[in-house]
């Protein structure tokens, strides 16, 4: 069975993302100064094979922790739901 | 002819095209802050290299919206020389004074080292001196270099003569292997349909030194500056 | 006067060995304060007393390297970065440091932040960093780690220093098994500063305003110093957040705003945060000054909402700096802090105590004598044993006639071989990605040389500036090793054209409470002050980098990265080390000798890994540099190229690559191994390339000089021939020079 996942990769809230940071304070140069605390990250789209949504689960979850995200620096969630 | 170069927060080859304008070839020379709200009767406007803002985002994207770019973006419209180079470059891109888009080099890594390019026309402010096809010695240094537009922009390109340079090798070859980033047909430097816009990757800049051993890029800057003489 | 300091939380034994504290060492703060230290000061102390910060293990040591030379501005350890005087009304702060652990752990945020740290040290002293140079060391190539660690790495430098804008110009890059685990990052920045203007890491003035400014302060990096004074082990990758994320545009903000502050007149001292933040910059800096200092630490602009009194104070998070402010400046100073908007905050005050008391929501949670945690004062200094390491019996035993020599035919594949090996091959791989050209004052992009040459806008000088350390030679003999380590980089200056100036270095070793690594240590330090007194040029400061090895059984390469500078003056060329134009004559100055100790020839053709240091005599290598330096100064030569790594051939190849020439020479004596002629690595050896028509002159002034020397052949158009035999055409070795890393690392 074929499902998709959605993954999100954001840098640990305890650590500085120097982009985030420099979007922020670009923001009241374009007029939007209620905009703050920007943050930014990472999102992924990938199919997975598996028997089950467990299994899929599972899947992406290893391909997050060993290659998409790097867990000294960043942190990972994500949905995964059927292949229509 | 008064030069005013341009530094946003995080240029820093600012002091490099100031000492390049007034050191090597006696330009009255200004630098502009981005906070600034007035172009100071500046005939030229420079935008260097480097990473302003970081170059977080997308290169140039936040510094598009600086308070000064919103002048020099006016001033451009009404036929003003603006001349960028690298994050310049990418700046007036993202500012759509110069169609197209600056994107991640091909291989995916900064690159920084000499290449050469030449010129594809002699109707620009910054070729008018070079004779088309010799290959100048210009150094890159960047990590978002790969030009890129789409067809019908491409075609507008060449329909208007604004391809200025396009990377080669040490013959004047334009060839894959002479293409450090992936650039669109080696496009190295292009300017705006009205010749006033000018913007490229290379550095010139960085040779017109003859301290530092090759002075290739004196020739863009004559030709810019005999173009002020003549006017 | 002073309140009664918190003591809610007071600290135990288990905590101090928690904290990377001895029991005795906990003992020593009791008899410091008087009482039992709380939490706060007690992580404190295990910071100021880590290695890192105080040299405990290896001030002794340090102290005997000559410190004082002619140029000198400030003497070792004075300042944040050693600084000399070059004339114009200008001085030139350098230094060597390293960023090891954290590379290890996270090799892109560990590397760049190393840069950041180091380029801090030098404008922090008022100096605007000018160039940068790199010295890292990895495994085997061929292991997968090792790729990633070396991307990661270069990718690090390169968009830290890129985007801060200095370009790097020199530096090294060595591949051994021995640092598989544990890589060396070792960083230099050099910089300019007006003599009269630069700023010292003091805080004086009863009453002046202490101010803290750049980036917030986070929970990045807490424990991070003593993270970089233990030993890394599978379990260190849990101790997290152990890594820093820096943020170079940041720090050129920073940087901008420094060099407006000091423009004003109003900086009484200023020091940079790095290891142990808060706390080393406000205790170092009163105590320099035999003052005191009131901290608020809730005044510290915070990231995060949540911060302890101790995390505050340990907070190893980038790109903040500390400075003392004038009475009467502070309006001033804080309008460039929003010209420029940085973060910025008046956090406390200099006082007449000699104590540095921290508050958190006006609770006094550490009340401490400032002097009792720096080093010089009450910071603990350590005698350590040593004994002589058991494997120099088994390099002892390494003979010679025990290795086949090769004939000239063989010579050509092995030539081809080291041609590819990683640590000989061409490294623009890395250094491609580094911008070596901003600033436009380098002056060997075209014009290349054996150390980064860099022109002085406003004056008639350049400044040479290299980083060496071979250490293979240094594991085979620490004391020779050390002075070769020294020799090599002054041969460097002198075969650019440069007069050796002074040294900064950054001493990797292992564990210094094994025995056998603390001699090594003790030896290395030994030979580099041999050299350093006889090419006068004195150690100006660096730092120190213990525990680099996995486990007590298996430390690094002892590597002491000696960085130096030297001066061209008088607007003299650099010399370059390309051959120029077919029919030049070559000559070597020094000898060719029976020796392939150590050589990178053995060590790849033989496997042999154990062998003594190559031949090395000081006073020879003295000669053959003065000599040399007189050739370059009376315009007699075309090249000077100083033979290393893969010796004589590959000296020959690199200079013959440069404009496709190629080279004839001929071996005369019959005695020599064709082995130790082509590829031995014995020391002291400068190859020269000249005009026929100045032959006479340089032969009559090499024999003036008393210094050996032979004539080795003519350049030619392109071929490559050695006694006849020939060895095909450069362009067969450039190719796989320029493309063996590349193709390994893509």
């Amino acid at each position: 069975m074929k499902f998709i996942a959605e993954i999100n990769i954001m840098p640990q809230k305890a650590l500085l993302d120097p982009q985030g940071k420099a979007v922020t304070g670009s923001m009241k140069n374009i007029g939007l100064p209620g905009i703050t605390n920007v943050r930014i990250g990472k999102h992924i789209t990938l199919e997975v094979d598996a028997a089950t949504e467990a299994d899929a689960r599972q899947h992406v979850d290893d391909a997050c922790k060993k290659l998409l995200a790097n867990l000294i620096m960043e942190t990972y969630d994500f949905t995964i739901h059927p292949s229509a | 002819m008064k030069v005013g170069v341009v530094i946003f927060p995080g240029s820093n080859c600012d002091q490099d095209a100031v000492y390049a304008f007034q050191n090597q070839f006696g330009c009255e020379t200004l630098t502009l802050w981005h906070k600034d709200n007035d172009l100071q009767g500046c005939d030229l406007i420079f935008l260097p290299g480097g990473f302003s803002y970081g170059d977080y985002l997308r290169s140039g994207a936040i510094a598009r919206f600086s308070p000064i770019m919103q002048h020099v973006i006016e001033f451009a419209s009404k036929g003003g020389v603006v001349f960028g180079v690298c994050n310049g470059f990418q700046i007036l891109c993202e500012s759509h004074l110069l169609p197209g888009a600056l994107l991640h080099n091909a291989h995916q890594k900064f690159n920084c080292k000499n290449v050469f390019i030449s010129a594809q026309t002699s109707n620009s402010a910054i070729t008018s001196t070079i004779i088309p096809g010799t290959a100048l010695k210009i150094p890159i240094a960047h990590g978002e270099g790969k030009y890129y537009c789409d067809d019908p922009t491409l075609a507008s390109l060449k329909a208007n003569d604004q391809i200025l340079f396009r990377y080669c090798d040490e013959q004047g070859n334009i060839t894959d292997e002479a293409n450090p980033n992936g650039s669109l047909e080696n496009i190295a430097g292009i300017c705006n349909e009205k010749r006033n816009v000018f913007g490229m990757m290379p550095h010139p800049e960085r040779a017109v030194d003859a301290d530092l051993y090759n002075t290739d890029g004196r020739l863009l800057f004559e030709s810019l500056l005999s173009m002020a003489v003549s006017r | 006067m002073t309140k009664q300091v918190s003591s809610k939380q007071l600290a135990t034994v288990e905590q101090a060995q928690q904290l990377g504290l001895r029991p005795e060492e906990f003992d020593k703060i009791k008899e410091i304060l008087g009482r039992t230290p709380n939490f706060t000061e007690l992580s404190v102390y295990s910071v100021m007393w880590s290695e890192h910060c105080s040299y405990k293990n290896s001030i002794v040591w340090l102290k005997t390297l000559p410190r004082e030379g002619k140029n000198m501005l400030a003497k070792a350890g004075e300042e944040n970065a050693g600084l000399i005087d070059i004339g114009d009304g200008l001085a030139c702060a350098f230094k060597i440091e390293s960023h090891n652990h954290p590379s290890a752990l996270e090799p892109y945020q560990g590397a760049a932040t190393g840069v950041g740290g180091i380029n801090r040290d030098i404008f922090s002293m008022g100096a605007r960093p000018i160039a940068q140079l790199n010295s890292l060391r990895f495994g085997d190539i061929k292991n997968e780690r090792t790729k990633w660690l070396v991307r990661g790495v270069v990718k690090g430098i390169g968009n830290y220093g890129n985007a801060f804008g200095i370009p790097t110009v020199g530096g090294e890059v060595y591949f051994d098994d021995c640092y598989q685990i544990n890589p060396l990052v070792n960083a230099m920045s050099v910089g300019i500063a007006k003599v009269g203007k630069t700023v010292s890491a003091i805080a004086e003035g009863i009453g002046n305003a202490v101010y803290i400014y750049g980036s917030s302060t986070g929970k990045d990096g807490i424990h991070g110093a003593a993270f970089a004074s233990k030993d890394i082990t599978e379990d260190s990758a849990k101790d997290l957040p152990s890594v820093q994320v820096g943020d170079p545009f940041w720090e050129k903000l920073i940087l901008e705003a420094t060099m407006e502050l000091i423009e004003t007149g109003g900086v009484v001292g200023m020091q940079d945060m790095g290891a142990a933040g808060i706390t080393c910059s406000t205790s170092e800096m009163s105590a320099k000054s035999g003052t005191g200092m009131k901290v608020w630490l809730d005044k510290v602009p915070m990231r995060q909402a949540d911060m302890k009194d101790w995390e505050i104070l340990l907070s190893e998070s980038q790109e903040r700096m500390l400075v003392i402010v004038k009475k009467g400046f502070e309006k001033q100073f804080e309008q460039i802090f929003q010209k420029w908007d940085l973060t910025y905050a008046q956090i406390g005050e200099v006082t007449d105590t000699g104590r540095v008391q921290y508050y958190m929501n006006n609770e006094l949670v550490a009340n401490i004598p400032g002097e009792s945690l720096v080093l010089g004062g009450g910071a603990p200094v350590y005698h350590r044993e040593y004994t002589e390491p058991k494997y120099f019996a088994e390099i002892a035993q390494f003979n010679i006639n025990q290795i086949k020599d090769c004939d000239l035919i063989s010579a050509i594949a092995i030539a081809k071989r080291l041609a590819a090996h990683p640590n000989i091959a061409s490294k623009r791989w890395v250094y491609n990605q580094y911008d070596s050209m901003v600033g436009t004052i380098n002056q060997t992009t075209n014009a290349p040389s054996d150390a980064g040459v860099v022109k002085v806008k406003g004056t008639d000088k350049s400044i040479a500036m290299t980083t060496d350390c071979n250490s293979r030679y240094v594991h085979a003999n620490p004391f020779v090793g050390g002075m070769i380590a020294v020799s090599e980089a002054a041969r460097n200056l002198v075969c650019s054209g440069a007069e050796p100036a002074a040294v900064t270095n950054c001493l990797n070793f292992g564990n210094p409470y094994n025995t056998e690594v603390y001699y090594q240590f003790v030896h290395a330090i030994k030979g580099m002050g041999e050299a350093c007194k006889k090419f006068d040029t004195p150690v100006t400061g660096g730092n120190v980098s213990f525990y680099n090895q996995s486990s007590d059984n298996d430390a690094v390469f002892p590597t002491p990265t000696i960085g130096m500078v030297g001066l061209i003056r008088g607007g003299k060329k650099h010399m370059t080390l390309d051959f120029k134009e077919a029919g030049d004559v070559i000559y070597l100055i020094g000898s060719s000798r029976n020796d392939i100790a150590s050589s990178q020839y053995l060590v790849a053709e033989h496997g042999v890994n154990l062998s003594p240091a190559p031949y090395f005599n000081l006073d020879e290598e003295y000669q053959v540099q003065q000599v040399t330096a007189k050739l370059i100064e009376k315009n007699l030569l075309c090249s000077a190229h100083d033979c290393s790594e893969g010796g004589l051939f590959i000296n020959l190849l690199e200079s013959a690559m440069v404009r496709n020439l190629g080279f004839d020479i001929h071996k005369t004596n019959a005695n020599l191994r064709n082995d130790a002629y082509l590829f031995g690595e014995a020391q002291g050896r400068i190859v020269v390339s000249l005009n026929p028509s100045n032959a006479n002159a340089v032969e009559s002034l090499l024999s003036e000089a008393g210094v050996a020397f032979e004539k080795l052949g003519a350049i030619t158009s392109g071929e490559i021939a050695v006694n006849g035999q020939q060895f095909g055409d450069t362009t067969d070795y450039a190719g796989i020079y320029n493309t063996s890393l590349e193709n390994q690392l893509n």
